[in-house]
């Protein structure tokens, strides 16, 4: 663990930043005759995790798997139906409130214009936030500009634009000098690269990785593209339909991707590799519907070992090869499942990859 | 545990630290100084705003113009015609002078029209806003409220309302606000759902504003130009209603001049001199017709789609 | 499709209710005392007491909604102070002819209106485009009142084609399917669909110049299909929006046609509208809003019944 300078700290490196217990929101869904809730969508739902001092963990899944909703509910954006947060050993809705929690916590959005007021200079998009926090105008003003230099946008020439006139990188820069003026000690990225070109990406990722050493950081960094992550995160958590179904140092998940749906999701990666290529689509179809989970493993209508037991039950979190930090929630990891290849998981994941 | 994002990735040579840099002035153009430079390139708009100016102007200014008493009528004067010396467009059938009675009845017609758009903004705005920020139980509140009015046509509920009160301006006034208050909310409503779901409001939420101060600098300038587009489509029809409830004998009582009125009261000379008979609805024609085309040239000079 | 149905129509019963609510308010939001507003000037006190026990408006005003709204029901809107008649057998003389002007009205402005827009739209940014956008803004920002008195002043009398006023000959005022009546239904008819047709065409423009410059209508050109296919496509796509401006505009209508009658002394419910107004004879201007609000609520529903049909989109569930 790296050594983490920050007065706020409470709790002492040990202490994890963030324990998210059982995180649960589900969103109703009106529908019926007196536009009663008809069902819900199960956006994420009973999500443990924790993210350590100083450290980046990554999330990833595909679209609609509850990513970006764990966020919201991280940074306080949106309620929670249950389960709790602790940041720094108080918990959320306890001794910290949603204002103490935004002291510490902040987001840098994904979408580029809608993350930017557009009647807003730069400036003021920047300032906005310490100054709602007390900071006096010219104080924000000079935090500011001093954020903007941090970023690499010259305030002599940005200060006063307005979004429309930048480019999608410049922009989201901005985003990154607006979560950083609220001083957070931990920052959630929501795809925040995703929507960039790849030089433009690689840049913002070198500007996150200078901010984060000079700062002492924490991120949560959330994103579809398994490569960016690999290479940012020390840490990676995944997810399907709603539940965390691996979590674990990344060059450990890497080497050894102990759930079908992990593996799946490897697999379905671009290669740069001409003999990687395969002509077998690892992923086949759409995620089913959030609305109307599959029973038991919710992988199992997709998943190509599965078995009765899939469908029936529920399969427990073990711990992947020994090893404590890597952790996944399949049968064929659960010796007790009764699923014929139980026991035999890590061994038949591919080791290959490195 | 090493953290990997300490390593850095090579950039490619060239694109160090900046993209591509577009030549853009340093100095950035406000948004309202930009609808004004596109506005000033419509010359249907601008004409019509000329002429709209113009008459403010007139009507404002109207006692100290060189006019007749419009009040002042005479009994060997009546229903003289367009060009009559010393009554540039004749008199009515009391023999006052139409020039000084449309003047005049401008400043009624055109007071009764707009005032209750601008009120009915005002109130319709706040309403939206709160129903479409807060949402929850006061939306529901507010927007179903708001739908019951909606069963009414507009002409109907400003009949409805305008018969009930009685005649008179203020009785005219806040039934015509009344008309246009659900319409004005519910766009407001609409465009503040939409805006409030944009990351750019949770990012100042999250920041630790007040509500009402994230609405006031996030929410309200972006919500502000189309609502107030769509109030300035509405003048016209306001203005038409206004003149439509004194016409009926709902709204200014005689013998004070009003457009609607004078049209109502002029209709029995259409037999004599159907100019005279017809200029008030001239009026009220020119004035609508200008006040759509600017309306129409303000919605696209602030690129709003409907 | 069946629950939206029934949504829908579930959907009419609050709205119709707060309809009845701000109808029966309005005796109320007259300025003195609720009994003299709906009684004759010249009341005797025995009249009044009698009125006082039928209304009962010395009890609370939900007391009072109840026995209105159930006498309503029943479809007893009390009596007209002008004539001493029931409400509701003057507005169900009325209602008829109002209808059979609506009705017309929408014959002339719904095809027009759809028909300008429609090859304004397809022949957008062209003179034929200008020259119909003209007419469109001009239908809408015209009083229509004033344009009623223009139409009578040109066609009855300078030209004297036809008459001024009036449902039909020999003041007549009971609707009958003949030239006579023909002829004195199209001077109002036409007034009356002037500021429809204008909406009409604008939004039918909008939608069909917007339509024909996205890019599935390039795919289609690519595919060869050629312009009456792509025309049929169009249409398709047009069709839910334009039918729901129409449904608004019937409403349009049946108010608009208030401030036409009143012109043309149609004996319609707009004419017993503005006697009412002339008279301050409150009951009569009640029973008239009231019904008139309900033709306008029934026909949206209608209209929102039959969107599912034309429009594809609609599933809802």
């Amino acid at each position: 663990m790296r050594e983490v300078k920050n007065s706020r700290d409470r709790g002492g490196p040990a202490q994890p930043l963030v324990i998210a217990n059982d995180l649960t929101r589900h969103f109703p869904v009106r529908g019926g005759l007196f536009g009663k809730a008809a069902g819900a969508v199960r956006a994420v739902d009973g999500v443990t995790f924790t993210v350590e001092k100083g450290e980046t963990l990554g999330i990833v899944g595909e679209s609609g798997c509850g990513k970006s909703t764990t966020a919201r509910l991280l940074v306080g954006l949106i309620g929670l139906d249950k389960g709790e947060i602790v940041l720094d050993g108080e918990k959320l809705g306890g001794d910290l409130r949603l204002k103490d929690l935004w002291d510490d916590v902040q987001m840098v959005f994904q979408d580029s214009w809608a993350s930017l007021n557009p009647r807003l200079t730069i400036e003021e998009t920047i300032a906005f936030g310490p100054k709602m926090r007390g900071v006096s105008k010219v104080d924000a003003r000079r935090l500011a500009h001093d954020l903007l230099e941090r970023v690499g946008l010259a305030p002599a020439r940005f200060a006063g634009r307005y979004p429309h006139e930048l480019s999608g990188g410049q922009r989201q820069r901005i985003n990154i000098a607006r979560a950083l003026a609220m001083k957070p000690r931990l920052v959630i990225l929501d795809e925040a690269v995703s929507a960039l070109d790849k030089s433009v990406e690689a840049q913002v990722l070198n500007l996150l990785a200078d901010l984060k050493a000079e700062f002492g950081l924490t991120y949560v960094f959330i994103s579809h593209d398994l490569n960016v992550v690999r290479f940012v995160a020390d840490r990676i958590m995944v997810m399907y339909l709603g539940e965390v179904v691996e979590i674990g140092p990344v060059d450990e998940v890497w080497r050894r991707r102990a759930h079908p749906y992990t593996s799946a999701l490897f697999a379905a990666m671009p290669s740069m590799d001409p003999d990687a290529r395969t002509e077998k689509p690892p992923l086949a179809g759409d995620p089913p519907n959030p609305i109307d989970p599959p029973s038991g493993c919710r992988f199992h209508t997709r998943c190509q070992y599965a078995e009765a037991v899939c469908g029936k039950s529920v399969p427990r979190t073990s711990v992947v090869a020994g090893i404590a930090s890597h952790l996944a929630a399949c049968h064929m990891l659960d010796e007790a499942s009764g699923h014929t290849k139980a026991g035999a998981a890590p061994t038949l994941i591919n080791e290959a990859a490195e | 545990m090493s953290a990997s994002m300490d390593a850095r990735i090579e950039a490619t040579p060239g694109t160090v630290g900046l993209e591509a840099e577009t030549t853009v002035p340093v100095r950035s153009q406000g948004y309202w100084r930009g609808v004004f430079t596109r506005l000033k390139r419509d010359p249907v708009a601008m004409v019509c705003g000329a002429i709209l100016l113009l008459l403010f102007l007139v009507v404002i200014f109207a006692p100290y113009l060189p006019l007749a008493d419009p009040y002042k009528g005479s009994m060997i004067a009546r229903l003289k015609p367009v060009g009559t010396p010393g009554h540039i467009l004749g008199t009515d059938e009391l023999g006052r002078d139409m020039l000084a009675r449309l003047i005049y009845g401008g400043r009624l017609t055109l007071m009764l029209g707009l005032l209750p758009v601008v009120f009915a903004f005002a109130i319709g705005t706040t309403l939206g806003i709160l129903a479409g920020y807060i949402g929850g139980a006061l939306n529901t509140a507010i927007m179903r409220t708001v739908d019951v009015f909606f069963a009414f046509p507009s002409i109907l509920l400003a009949i409805a309302i305008s018969g009930a009160l009685g005649a008179g301006i203020v009785n005219s006034l806040v039934s015509l606000t009344i008309v246009f208050i659900p319409p004005i909310t519910r766009v407001a409503e609409s465009v503040t759902a939409s805006v409030r779901s944009l990351e750019y409001v949770d990012a100042a939420r999250i920041s630790g504003a007040h509500p009402l101060t994230v609405v006031r600098v996030h929410v309200l300038g972006n919500v502000m130009s189309p609502i107030f587009v769509y109030a300035t489509s509405l003048t016209s029809v306001s203005m038409i209603l206004a003149a439509g409830l004194s016409f009926l004998g709902l709204g200014v009582k005689p013998p004070q001049p009003e457009w609607g009125l004078m049209l109502n009261t002029l209709r029995t000379a259409i037999y004599i001199d159907p100019l005279i008979a017809a200029l008030p609805g001239m009026m009220i024609f020119a004035t609508s017709l200008c006040l759509n085309l600017l309306s129409d040239g303000l919605r696209s000079a602030m690129n709003i789609k409907d | 499709m069946l629950t939206y149905t029934l949504r829908r129509l579930a959907y009419v019963i609050p709205v119709a209710f707060g309809v009845s609510v701000i109808c029966f308010l309005l005796v109320h939001i007259a300025p003195g005392d609720p009994l003299t507003a709906v009684m004759p000037i010249d009341a005797t006190a025995e009249q009044q007491a009698e009125m006082m026990a039928i209304y009962g408006f010395d009890r609370p005003l939900p007391v009072q909604y109840a026995i209105w709204l159930g006498k309503a029901l029943m479809g007893d809107l009390g009596t007209s102070i002008a004539t001493g008649r029931e409400v509701s057998a003057e507005v169900s003389r009325a209602v008829g002819n109002t209808l059979i002007l609506a009705v017309f009205a929408s014959m002339i402005g719904f095809p027009l209106g759809i028909l300008f827009g429609f090859i304004a739209g397809y022949f957008k940014d062209t003179l034929v485009d200008r020259a119909v956008t003209a007419l469109s803004i001009t239908g809408v920002s015209v009083p229509n009142y004033w344009l009623g008195i223009v139409l009578v002043v040109i066609f009855s009398v300078n030209l004297g084609w036809l008459p001024s006023v009036g449902a039909g000959p020999g003041g007549s005022t009971a609707w009958k399917w003949d030239f006579e009546h023909l002829r004195y239904i199209i001077l109002p008819a036409v007034t009356l669909a002037v500021v429809p047709m204008g909406i009409v065409t604008r939004t039918v423009r909008a939608l069909v110049g917007d339509l024909l410059s996205q890019d599935f209508i390039d795919a289609l050109k690519a595919k060869g299909l050629g312009r009456f296919e792509i025309l049929k496509h169009v249409v398709k796509n047009v069709t839910p929006t334009t039918l729901s401006v129409v449904g608004l505009q019937l409403g349009y209508l049946l108010g608009g046609s208030i401030l036409i009658e009143t012109v043309f002394n149609w004996p319609g419910t707009g004419f017993l509208l503005s006697n009412a107004i002339f008279q301050r004879d409150l009951p009569l201007l009640q029973g008239t809003i009231l019904v008139l609000a309900l033709f306008f609520v029934f026909a949206n529903l209608i209209v929102d019944l039959v969107q599912p049909l034309v429009d594809p989109r609609i599933k809802r569930g």
